[in-house]
């Protein structure tokens, strides 16, 4: 998979380099801005009121 | 025969990029996994942390800042005589579910520590909002009326608002900002109770005589990253700061270094 990813990626060697970073950045960051809250709110139980 | 070999050759290369790719998908779940463990336990809280905080100050600033001094509670004689301080807050009307209309400060939650309350406890559109994060309980007493004004917030994920509740040291204050003023608490105790203990937002917590003070209440889950208990602290109001009179040194201090 990433083999295949690192011979698409154009460019000689330094800048597939830095299309990598940028390619793990982006993924990170969706992951942080939407992924992550959502398996938060939906799969793990975060309780911090008492019945009302 | 060549033909043969060949076709084995190719299959071994199919199977080779198969099982790279399985191998491949399986890495990335792991570190993937890994990051968000990363991200639950401590990423996520200081970004989310920090757009509440970013919110609560600009909630704050929509309202005129000037400051005056507050003497320091006098232990000796027990009060802050010369406190510019009313002893009748106003009442703040009941606004609309979900949106925010005050902030809180909790010096002992660290110096940047700003947040801003909404109307309701709901999960989705105040708890884990990166713009509110602390509720209001909207079934207990409002803002400044005698009674209990209950809040609610996360002790660990998005953006942990109550996280530092268990480090309050008797008399630390507490200031809650509105439009009109500062209402300053202080906090007094915590207690540990089960998620159904729903008595903590009596008017008079855990009691059914009739109120004479007004407490603010702040609930959240113990131990943290679990739902089995809730830890309650309880602050009792001291004093309102009318916003004509400035804001009180500390939360002035507060603003300025951050």
């Amino acid at each position: 998979m990433y083999t295949a990813l690192w011979r698409v990626l154009p460019g000689p060697r330094w800048l597939k380099i830095i299309e990598a970073v940028v390619l793990v950045i982006v993924v990170l960051s969706v992951c942080v801005e939407w992924v992550f809250p959502w398996v938060a709110e939906n799969f793990i139980q975060q309780e911090s009121t008492v019945d009302q | 025969m060549n033909q043969k070999l060949s076709h084995a050759v190719r299959r071994a290369i199919m199977s080779r990029r198969i099982r790279e790719v399985i191998s491949d998908v399986f890495i990335t779940i792991g570190v993937l996994v890994l990051f968000f463990y990363v991200w639950y336990v401590w990423l996520g809280d200081l970004v989310v942390g920090a757009q509440q905080d970013l919110a609560a100050t600009t909630l704050s600033n929509t309202w005129e800042q000037t400051s005056i001094q507050i003497p320091e509670f006098d232990r000796e004689s027990g009060n802050s005589e010369g406190a510019q301080r009313s002893p009748k807050p106003p009442v703040l009307d009941a606004s609309d579910k979900g949106e925010a209309f005050a902030t809180i400060m909790i010096p002992r939650f660290g110096k940047n520590y700003i947040r801003s309350i909404a109307e309701s406890v709901d999960v989705k559109k105040v708890l884990n909002d990166p713009s509110t994060g602390i509720g209001h309980y909207s079934s207990t007493t409002p803002l400044g009326a005698v009674g209990n004004f209950a809040l609610a917030g996360h002790r660990t994920t998005f953006g942990a608002p109550f996280g530092k509740t268990d480090q309050l040291r008797v008399g630390d204050r507490i200031y809650v900002e509105t439009k009109k003023g500062w209402y300053v608490y202080r906090f007094r105790n915590i207690e540990f109770v089960y998620p159904t203990q729903a008595d903590v937002l009596s008017d008079v917590p855990r009691e059914t005589i009739v109120a004479e003070d007004r407490i603010l209440t702040m609930t959240t889950c113990h131990p943290k990253h679990s739902a089995a208990e809730r830890l309650i602290a309880y602050s009792v109001f001291e004093s309102f700061v009318p916003r004509r009179n400035g804001a009180p040194t500390e939360v002035t201090t507060m603003r300025t270094e951050s």
